[in-house]
């Protein structure tokens, strides 16, 4: 637990330092508060005190900041061969693994909570619906640490850093919108199936409100897969 | 802490990176691991640091197997990876920090140690700048001290000093000397006068098969036996000298020196010495014999007798 922390806090400094950490929370803040507040479908215009405009926008923009964020992770590692200083420490694969996942989830924690004015504000405008607001805040949280597992995943197969991040929205995307469209197009058991893989369909469904644990399940698995087989391809390596 | 290396064996695809070999270092042995590149020597020292897992075959450090403790090996080894690979964006203070937690030490020590490895390896001026503005002999003594941080009873080092200037791996030799007295050390090297040096003991391997194993002395007596001399005799026609010292019974080869005209190299036939043949030779035929040298056969030569095909 200790040698997790360990790298989750080197990793964590090193999204500062890089300025890698500020660019994204910048960015993120900008692009949502933008979209929330002033644009398109914005607050004002939906005319209700509800955070749902928020929530889908975040829900784009987490989309394509996660993997830019863990992309580095194990590519410049690889590229470096730092990688093997690390692993002949006395840490296993998997607190590695566990610990640079950890950095980047605290560094998406820290850039969702700076987004809990947002929350007051709309709050003291009219009523709101507490309830659906966490479980959006829930939502959005699963949902990260999903695309989070595969960005580590992606960053973990390449020395490229470019190469991790393409990869990690090809996959991404797939969970992000592809699913959804074809599962509408399929229908029937096919469809059924498509749409349980679609990460929309359960962002939906909480973000609405409604926790089912048909969701959660999904989403821990897919975090889970996503952590195993990084781990699996750092073994690899040793044979 | 000795390391026990049995048959061990790793392969690359259909290529032998290392071929069934088996060694040992004892407790305080300073070991030189030698040959060219793609030798196998950087296999070889990953599987002993447990980076590698190797097709067949066991390594022990200590009591520990690389196959059932792998987490103990970690704890007890010291490792300087070939490149050395830094994170260049970190403060050497914050690196330092960094492995010592990862390598368990108690928070309360974790300065004294990062004071210590600073001071032993020379980074007193340098602890606040980031590893990447650092020279390449600094790089390296950040690189010596990340692995001696937690005082470990073996060292790895996979070519501590490759890529450096003269000064500096002069000054990188001495702290290896200074810190392998009590600990079990494996260095690889292709520089051979770097692991004559160092070394106590020097093992030369090539294609993933142990070639030479014992100390410098003793590779030098194995291609011993053919005993070379330098001769210079004046006072007589060089041809006439040559065709007679040819005719010796001990003598195996002689050859002109090059530069000069009365000089010659002899290589003896194996075994015996031509020396007393030579002297009575230039005393019956009244030649004057002003110098018989011994030629040292160089590491160098025996690296790659040993070494080439």
């Amino acid at each position: 637990m200790k040698a997790i922390w360990t790298i989750t806090r080197r990793e964590l400094q090193s999204f500062f330092d890089s300025l890698m950490a500020y660019i994204m929370l910048i960015a993120f803040l900008g692009f949502s508060g933008f979209f929330t507040w002033l644009f398109g479908a914005d607050i004002f215009f939906v005319k209700q005190a509800s955070l749902q405009s928020f929530f889908s926008i975040a829900y784009w923009t987490l989309f394509f900041f996660i993997p830019a964020l863990t992309m580095r992770q194990f590519a410049e590692e690889n590229r470096a061969g730092t990688l093997e200083l690390l692993l002949t420490k006395p840490v296993s694969d998997w607190q590695v693994v566990l610990g640079k996942f950890m950095s980047t989830f605290v560094l998406i924690l820290i850039a969702l909570a700076l987004t809990l004015p947002y929350y007051i504000t709309v709050a003291t405008l009219g009523p709101i619906d507490h309830g659906a607001v966490w479980s959006g805040y829930l939502g959005l949280i699963l949902m990260s640490a999903a695309y989070i597992s595969i960005g580590i995943f992606t960053s973990s197969f390449s020395n490229n850093q470019i190469v991790s991040y393409l990869l990690a929205l090809f996959i991404g995307i797939f969970f992000q919108i592809i699913f959804s469209l074809l599962s509408s197009n399929f229908g029937g058991f096919i469809g059924e199936v498509l749409n349980f893989f679609s990460v929309s369909t359960h962002f939906d469904s909480i973000s609405r409100g409604v926790i089912d644990t048909k969701d959660l399940l999904f989403f821990f698995s897919l975090i889970f897969l996503g952590l195993i087989l990084t781990e699996a391809n750092l073994s690899k390596k040793r044979l | 802490m000795d390391i026990v290396v049995e048959n061990l064996t790793k392969r690359f695809g259909a290529q032998r990176a290392v071929d069934n070999i088996s060694f040992k270092v004892k407790t305080g042995e300073i070991l030189g691991f030698l040959g060219p590149n793609g030798a196998g020597k950087t296999t070889t020292m990953k599987a002993i640091v447990t980076y590698l897992t190797p097709n067949e075959g066991d390594i022990h450090v200590g009591n520990f197997s690389i196959h059932q403790n792998p987490d103990e090996i970690k704890k007890l080894i010291g490792y300087l990876p070939e490149n050395n690979p830094l994170y260049v964006d970190m403060p050497v203070i914050d690196y330092l920090k960094f492995v010592a937690e990862l390598q368990g030490i108690e928070k309360s020590k974790i300065k004294d140690k990062i004071l210590e490895m600073i001071t032993t390896c020379g980074l007193e001026g340098e602890k606040h700048k980031k590893i990447g503005e650092l020279s390449k002999g600094y790089k390296q003594r950040v690189g010596l001290a990340q692995a001696l941080i937690h005082n470990p009873q073996v060292l790895i080092l996979d070519e501590p000093t490759s890529g450096l200037d003269p000064n500096q791996i002069v000054e990188i030799r001495e702290l290896i000397k200074k810190i392998g007295r009590e600990k079990t050390l494996i260095l690889s090297s292709h520089i051979l006068a770097e692991v004559e040096a160092t070394c106590d003991r020097i093992l030369i391997i090539n294609k993933g098969k142990i070639v030479a194993d014992g100390t410098s002395k003793d590779l030098r007596k194995q291609s011993e036996g053919r005993e070379i001399l330098k001769v210079k005799i004046e006072d007589g026609d060089k041809n006439d000298i040559f065709k007679s010292l040819q005719g010796l019974s001990s003598i195996g080869i002689v050859d002109f020196m090059k530069k000069d005209e009365s000089a010659f190299e002899i290589q003896s036939k194996p075994g015996i010495s031509s020396r007393k043949e030579i002297f009575k030779l230039c005393v019956g035929k009244g030649w004057t014999l002003t110098e018989m040298t011994p030629i040292e056969t160089k590491l160098e030569d025996i690296f790659r007798e040993l070494t080439m095909n």
